[in-house]
């Protein structure tokens, strides 16, 4: 399935000082050569990617150029209903077809020579196929049936729609697998809508930005509005949860159930005569949708998807790995169908939270920068990942690093590189 | 001397850039009334009427609480803007208030020397005179530069 000759592990010589995922070597973070790898070997091999909603292409025709690692490609909606993606790629002499972001047209045409693919991305037609007049044409074994666009296996769950290139991954549900499906079927409980897009760049590795959403030792630590403003955050219980593979994770936090949705903003807004606070608090208010009244809902699907419910702000990341040193985040936003304007004016107001500008946010791309130019011509150096570690069964807090240490064992595994034994 | 209503404006335009330029966040609230809106939005969005902003800001209690968490709260790295504008157009006025929209270029100069482009996009403005003259009601940032390069933490 591999498009690229491979590349041998012997030119890398990566190896994990430990093999519990405690040690980070720098190179996987800022070497040219173990990012090619892992086109390869993670985003052309046995993984789904995000691509986007479905609730960007509702209707047939629709379209939205996506990407898979570096690889641009076009998700689909055909005529028929029907899922589909493609590499944003002609068959014929490589041109990009699609140069839209997004769009509606049951046909996609090349502008080079006017090849024209189906949203499924068959070929449909070749000017000048039979020639013209005493012109000669295409050759007459030509069959366009042999020349349509590189398809990707396509498969939606609960709406969130995913690519592969791979024809061994196991179908999306199971890659997705049981204990990570009961998170994403909690917040995609009905039909959502999409309320558009904002866009972060970062001159950092796409895993800087990984580990960060697996790290809830952070949390309280980097992002400093919580703190600053005395809001303090009483009876927040926190669940982490992995999938076998540890490269997917889910972060639950959550209020006790005795502090009612009304009475949140009263009980957890407490402020100081010294300190500083905020003039208008609108910005934290909540109301509880779920089962849990929960704050927080970090879940990275590996490798390009971050679900997040931060109070009632409800967001899909796509990760996207530009270059060793640099990725792009999409924030997708989404709200449910069925939602009043004053919920739906609630998620937009709490925008202010997250994304590229958001109070408890914005740190994180400064911080996966701050590594990047911190480990700069370090790439035998390893990071230090300690957290609980004598801890592995405690998942029921904020102050661990498990998490993290799980997501790499299953990198250094699916990546096949070496781990030196734990001592 | 009556002083034509563009100057007026263009006035207020230069003023208020002048005011983020200068590092004088605290002077920026004051550039709205009471229940402005201040919002940053991709034209991504605008262009298909979707609502997610980068940033939001419907009065200026908002505004001065932005002001204080960047001052004490947010970590980043200082910016340094400059501001240029060009482009003010008046698309409709009462004598009492004006909706104007106007072209920005910000360029950050970073704390190693290197200046580069940072958003490129309008103003869509709704203005109102008031006893201590002209003031925003409305300030839609509508920016092209659709990847925000490592955040956006100072307003534009």
């Amino acid at each position: 399935m591999a498009e690229t000759a491979p590349i041998t592990q012997d030119v890398l010589d990566i190896r994990f000082p430990r093999r519990d995922g405690s040690r980070i070597p720098y190179a996987v973070f800022n070497s040219a050569e173990v990012y090619a790898l892992e086109q390869e070997r993670i985003f052309r091999g046995p993984t789904w990617s995000f691509l986007g909603l479905e609730a960007e292409i509702p209707k047939p025709g629709d379209y939205k150029r996506s990407y898979v690692g570096e690889t641009p490609v076009v998700m689909t909606r055909a005529k028929d209903g029907e899922l589909a993606a493609w590499v944003n790629r002609c068959s014929h002499r490589g041109a990009e077809i699609c140069r839209k972001t997004r769009g509606n047209s049951v046909v996609h045409t090349c502008v080079y020579h006017q090849w024209s693919f189906s949203a499924k991305g068959d070929l449909q037609g070749v000017p000048f196929r039979r020639g013209q007049r005493d012109q000669t044409g295409m050759p007459p074994d030509f069959d366009v049936k042999d020349h349509g666009l590189r398809k990707l296996r396509v498969e939606s769950y609960r709406g969130l729609v995913f690519g592969s290139f791979s024809e061994t991954v196991a179908p999306l549900a199971d890659y997705i697998g049981p204990q990570m499906r009961p998170y994403i079927d909690r917040i995609f409980n009905r039909p959502i809508e999409y309320l558009g897009c904002t866009r972060q760049f970062s001159n950092s590795n796409w895993k800087l930005y990984l580990e960060n959403v697996k790290d809830p030792y952070h949390a309280s630590l980097l992002h400093l509005f919580h703190t600053t403003f005395n809001i303090l955050r009483v009876g927040m219980q926190a669940t982490t949860t992995t999938d076998a593979t540890g490269l997917h994770s889910a972060l639950l936090v959550v209020k006790n159930a005795e502090d009612n949705a009304e009475g949140y903003k009263a009980q957890n807004i407490r402020t100081y005569q010294d300190g500083f606070r905020l003039e208008d608090s609108s910005v934290l208010e909540m109301v509880q949708e779920y089962e849990e009244l929960s704050t927080n809902h970090i879940q990275p699907i590996f490798p390009q998807l971050v679900i997040q419910q931060i109070h009632n702000t409800l967001v899909a990341r796509q990760l996207i790995a530009k270059a060793h040193d640099k990725f792009e985040l999409v924030f997708h936003f989404f709200g449910y169908a069925d939602d009043t304007p004053q919920l739906r004016a609630m998620r937009i107001k709490q925008a202010n939270l997250v994304g590229p500008a958001g109070y408890i946010s914005m740190e994180d791309t400064e911080a996966t920068e701050l590594v990047q130019r911190g480990i700069t011509g370090h790439g035998q150096a390893a990071s230090v990942v300690e957290m609980s570690r004598h801890k592995p069964d405690e998942t029921a807090t904020m102050i661990s690093e498990g998490l993290v240490r799980r997501f790499w064992e299953g990198y250094r595994q699916l990546m096949g590189f070496a781990a030196e034994e734990t001592p | 001397m009556i002083i034509p209503l563009r100057w007026q404006l263009l006035e207020l335009q230069d003023a208020y850039i002048a005011a983020i330029d200068d590092d004088r966040l605290e002077d920026w609230p004051r550039f709205f009334t009471d229940d402005a809106l201040y919002e940053i939005i991709p034209k991504e969005n605008e262009d298909l009427s979707l609502p997610a902003p980068i940033l939001r800001c419907d009065n200026t209690a908002m505004m001065r609480d932005r002001v204080a968490s960047l001052r004490h709260a947010n970590i980043f790295e200082q910016p340094t803007y400059r501001h240029m504008i060009s482009g003010l157009r008046v698309l409709e006025e009462t004598g009492e208030t004006a909706v104007m929209r106007t072209n920005y270029l910000v360029v950050n100069t970073s704390l190693e020397g290197s200046t580069s482009v940072y958003q490129a996009g309008i103003y869509k403005d709704v203005v109102v005179r008031t006893e201590a003259g002209w003031k925003f009601r409305e300030k839609r940032v509508v920016y092209d530069t659709s990847r925000v390069q490592t955040l956006l933490a100072y307003p534009i």
